[in-house]
């Protein structure tokens, strides 16, 4: 009997061949990339780093990304939590059009999304027009790029909480709800433990896709120094002034929130496969 | 047992009309959810319908079958087929190995595979143009082999590849996870070949989220930018892709053009989306039996 | 409190879940809701807690209507069937829930709300467990620390969906005894959900049998398993034999198969009911009937001998089952194979149309004959 051979590929020399093919794939595309990012940065030395960074127009810049996150990401968080919330506890018309439609930014290019946004907040656009005459310009400034970030990472609040939530069900709600609690105790002590980790790990997520947005804010920011100018837009601009090392430093910071998002994700993963603690459980059902 | 059912302390909720929800927060959450839909979805949406059906149809179908753009519709749709056929491969095998096997790293590989929907696009964009370039880690030896990557349109599909291969292992994985092993156990014990075994037992299960991975790698392909532009040299008729004629004619002002392309590509993706979501829906019912 | 139901109705989409259901659950008893799945008595316990809005009807609570009334504010126990305890909180906490929502006014103060949990952890005895998490328990142990969740707030009326439907068969028998005791010493007004008869003729005061969206039968287990009103109830409420024929010269007659039915003088189909301990096994047939069935199988386990039989010459759609006593068998030591006679000593009529069934005492119409000569 060939007991070691029970599954598909389970033959020492395939399973040797496929994770060889495998990692050399992964190394290429993944692993490398991240590398060369950080060896260019520091490529003229820590001092050149250091400089780079600290850099009138980077700081800017860094502080300016921030601050857009900082408005994009509790705003996702209230709409991908309300919209979970509405999809997964209840049943109304028009339920399932909703969950496509919030799809949507993730099917359309980023130039495009900002493409929408200039059409209609622009100058000679739509609302945009009314909006000058109250001298109020969306467009080329900040507000326009927090409103494009947030078209863009709309999605992953809801994304991540909508099929866990839909899983879990709403028996332990309604048991809340039976025994006379009020809705906000509800959400606060029954469903937010519940959907904590993927809460935050939507949050991650949702953090750094407003970090990291290029197409659709460099249509709409107007690309100035020092003012308008994101940290994403900042590297595409040091890269086409051939200030190569420049842009491998700001993008390193950019690819250390991409690294931290992922061991985020990491940690959330281990959580969510934990059980709260383990489970003796001895009756069969 | 005393305490009353309803003798009235404090505030008692009755219910007006007919629909009588359990939980609470109906109406909030919905609210909200439709009032931001509107907003930042809907409405700037429906911009860009204003805004292309002004333009009158003649003008609009000269500026969508404009060569160059004819020429870019082209160039992005071979690459982002390209793209998503490599993804199919590879992120499978991916899947495959993070699925089935043990070996050193796995958690470590298995964090990387979201490693580009982390990395910011532009940041991609200019390590995969350094990497490949002629004197590059990568391109210095595919240049002794004679392949050119960068600035050519093999770059954008390079491109393509590394930002939207997670779509496809993270499709297939959960799928490959439920996989009930009895049932390819039954077949080897039979005596059925490993490769008749995938085809037959494996395949089946496993292609409608592998069609779902790969059209979703596709979809997000046509609408890269901010990965392609640094790496694909945007030669007018050779390597200019759709989003980037988008973005040429709106530094022209030409907003009108830019609408016009842009309805192409987003009535493209949309109808691909909702194909994505009605395919899924199906499929998912068929194995849950529902 | 005694609950009404007063005339409820339920469609969910084309599908008719309850169709006018009335019904009067009396004060401080036990009263089991029992069905198939599908026949709306889930969604009944879901209305009458209010986790359900009904399409027309009222409920009332002891004569008050609450139709309009959320479930927030009905005060009520309720056990979820899969106990919906709140994962990231421990026992005590899950527990203590209910108090802690109270209103401020009538929030117990913190000291207190502990002296109450810990008497009902005593009452569920599981004092021990305190500072467990559900994930922590076993399927039992969760579906008391449900109940004592229910009743910390002191509710006056209990209802529990399948309470017993997740748990195995030693331990759903302990919980019964236990849930029925807790029921005697409290006395609130309780309903639960059942698919299994013997659990509801076991527990309640009174069995609710429902089917279709509508009841069927409502009585004491006792009077419920003696006199089913209809086909339905008697299928549903154990195994039951069918002698199903033609009524011809006050006999009941299918194949090589009659009972005689003294008195009964219509022409026409009918069907008799006869229950396992209803009939006996003879090795030839009797005055008032002849039944032949061949012996197919015989189980030893239990405190009654079943055997199982295959009529011969005349057909039934279902296998005939008969009991008897493990004395009784070793002193007619029936084996399989052989050709035996049953010997109905009751049996319930179904005839034509007639829903009701008519009971037939061939013990009594004997012994009346043997007074008469």
């Amino acid at each position: 009997m060939d007991t070691g051979h029970r599954r598909v590929g389970d033959q020492p020399w395939v399973r040797r061949t496929l994770i060889g093919i495998a990692l050399l794939v992964a190394m290429f595309m993944l692993v490398i990339p991240v590398v060369v990012i950080f060896a260019e940065a520091f490529s003229a030395g820590w001092s050149t780093f250091a400089g780079n960074v600290t850099d009138e127009y980077t700081v800017h810049a860094i502080g300016l990304t921030l601050f857009v996150a900082a408005l994009t990401v509790p705003l996702n968080l209230v709409f991908g939590t309300a919209l979970a919330w509405s999809v997964t506890r209840f049943r109304f018309p028009g339920r399932k059009l909703l969950i496509t439609l919030i799809d949507i930014p993730f099917a359309v290019s980023p130039v495009i999304a900002g493409l929408l946004y200039l059409l209609l907040y622009g100058r000679n656009g739509w609302l945009g027009g009314w909006l000058a005459s109250h001298d109020v310009q969306l467009m080329f400034s900040w507000p326009g790029i927090v409103m494009v970030t947030v078209f863009v990472t709309c999605p992953f609040v809801a994304r991540e909480l909508i099929p866990l939530m839909q899983q879990q069900g709403s028996e332990e709600e309604e048991a809340g709800v039976v025994l006379g609690a009020s809705g906000w105790r509800i959400f606060r002590k029954i469903t937010l433990p519940n959907i904590k980790w993927a809460l935050i790990y939507g949050v991650v997520l949702t953090n750094a896709r407003a970090v990291g947005e290029f197409g659709a804010v460099s249509v709409v920011s107007g690309n100035v120094r020092g003012e308008t100018n994101t940290l994403p837009l900042h590297v595409e601009l040091l890269y086409q002034d051939y200030n190569v090392v420049g842009a491998f430093a700001s993008a390193s910071l950019l690819a250390a929130i991409a690294m931290l998002t992922l061991v985020v994700k990491a940690f959330v993963e281990w959580r969510q496969s934990r059980p709260i603690v383990s489970t003796p459980e001895k009756e069969v059902s | 047992m005393s305490a009353s059912a309803n003798s009235g302390v404090g505030p008692v909720r009755r219910f007006s009309g007919r629909s009588k929800r359990v939980l609470p927060g109906f109406g909030l959450s919905l609210g909200i959810s439709l009032f931001f839909v509107s907003l930042v979805l809907l409405l700037p949406l429906s911009g860009l319908v204003v805004e292309t059906s002004g333009m009158g149809w003649d003008q609009f179908w000269f500026t969508i079958t404009d060569s160059r753009v004819v020429e870019s519709y082209k160039v992005t749709l071979w690459t982002a087929l390209a793209a998503s056929v490599f993804n199919g491969f590879f992120g499978l095998l991916l899947a495959w190995i993070l699925v089935r096997y043990e070996f050193p790293g796995k958690r470590i590989v298995d964090a990387f595979v979201d490693l580009p929907f982390a990395l910011p696009t532009a940041v991609a964009g200019i390590t995969l143009a350094t990497l490949f370039a002629q004197n590059g880690w990568y391109g210095q030896w595919l240049a002794k082999l004679g392949v050119e990557v960068a600035f050519t349109p093999l770059g954008i599909v390079v491109a393509m590849a590394f930002t939207s291969i997670p779509f496809v292992v993270r499709t297939v994985q959960p799928v490959l996870e439920e996989l009930s092993p009895a049932d390819e156990e039954a077949a080897v014990s039979l005596g059925a070949s490993d490769g008749r075994v995938f085809r037959k037992v494996i395949f089946p299960s496993l292609w409608p989220a592998l069609v779902t991975g790969v059209a979703l790698s596709f979809t997000r392909s046509l609408g890269e930018f901010g990965a392609i532009i640094f790496i694909a040299g945007n030669t007018p008729y050779v390597s200019e892709v759709t989003s980037l004629m988008v973005f040429i004619r709106l530094q022209e002002y030409d907003y009108a053009a830019a609408s016009a392309i842009a309805s192409v590509v987003l009535l493209a993706s949309l109808v691909l989306l909702f194909a994505i979501n009605l395919w899924q829906g199906r499929y998912l019912r068929r194995l849950e039996g529902r | 409190m005694s609950i009404t139901i007063d005339q409820i109705s339920k469609t969910f989409g084309r599908f008719h879940a309850l169709r006018d259901v009335a019904l009067d659950i009396p004060e401080g008893k036990l009263t089991a809701l029992l069905g198939p799945s599908g026949s709306g008595k889930t969604t009944l316990l879901r209305i009458i807690a209010g986790l359900e809005s009904s399409d027309s009807g009222r409920i009332l609570f002891g004569g008050e209507d609450v139709s309009n009334l959320h479930v927030r504010d009905r005060n009520i126990g309720f056990v979820f069937q899969h106990y919906a305890l709140f994962r990231h909180l421990t026992v005590a906490e899950n527990i203590a829930f209910g108090l802690e929502s109270l209103p401020r006014k009538q929030r117990p103060s913190k000291a207190e709300i502990r002296q109450r949990v810990e008497k009902l952890l005593e009452m569920i005895q599981l004092p021990q467990l305190a500072d467990r998490y559900p994930a922590q328990l076993s399927g039992g142990q969760k579906q008391r620390v449900a109940l004592a969740r229910a009743l910390a707030t002191q509710p006056r009326i209990l209802l529990l969906d399948e309470p017993f439907g997740a748990l195995d068969a030693k331990v759903r028998k302990d919980l019964r005894r236990w849930l029925r005791a807790l029921h005697d010493e409290f006395h609130f007004t309780s309903i639960f959900v059942t698919h299994d008869q013997e659990e509801a003729l076991e527990l309640s005061d009174q069995v609710v049998v429902m089917s279709q969206g509508q009841v069927e039968q409502v009585n004491t287990p006792t009077e419920l398993y003696a006199k089913p009103e209809s086909r339905f109830v008697f299928d549903f409420l154990g195994h039951v034999n069918v002698l199903s024929g033609a009524v011809k010269n006050q006999k009941l007659v299918q194949g090589d198969a009659w009972v005689s039915l003294p008195g009964n003088r219509s022409e026409q189909e009918a069907q008799l009911y006869l229950r396992p301990h209803e009939v006996h096994l003879a090795r030839a047939p009797s005055v008032h009937a002849r039944l032949p069935l061949r012996i197919d199988a015989v189980s030893l386990i239990g405190s009654e001998v079943r055997i199982e039989l295959v009529p011969e010459g005349w057909h039934s759609e279902e296998i005939w089952e008969i009991g008897m006593s493990h004395n009784e068998f070793a002193q007619q030591n029936p084996s399989r194979g052989e050709l035996w006679f049953a010997v109905p000593d009751v049996g319930h009529l179904f005839s034509g149309d007639n829903s009701q069934p008519k009971t037939v005492d061939w013990l009594y119409v004997e012994a009346a004959n043997a007074c008469n000569m």
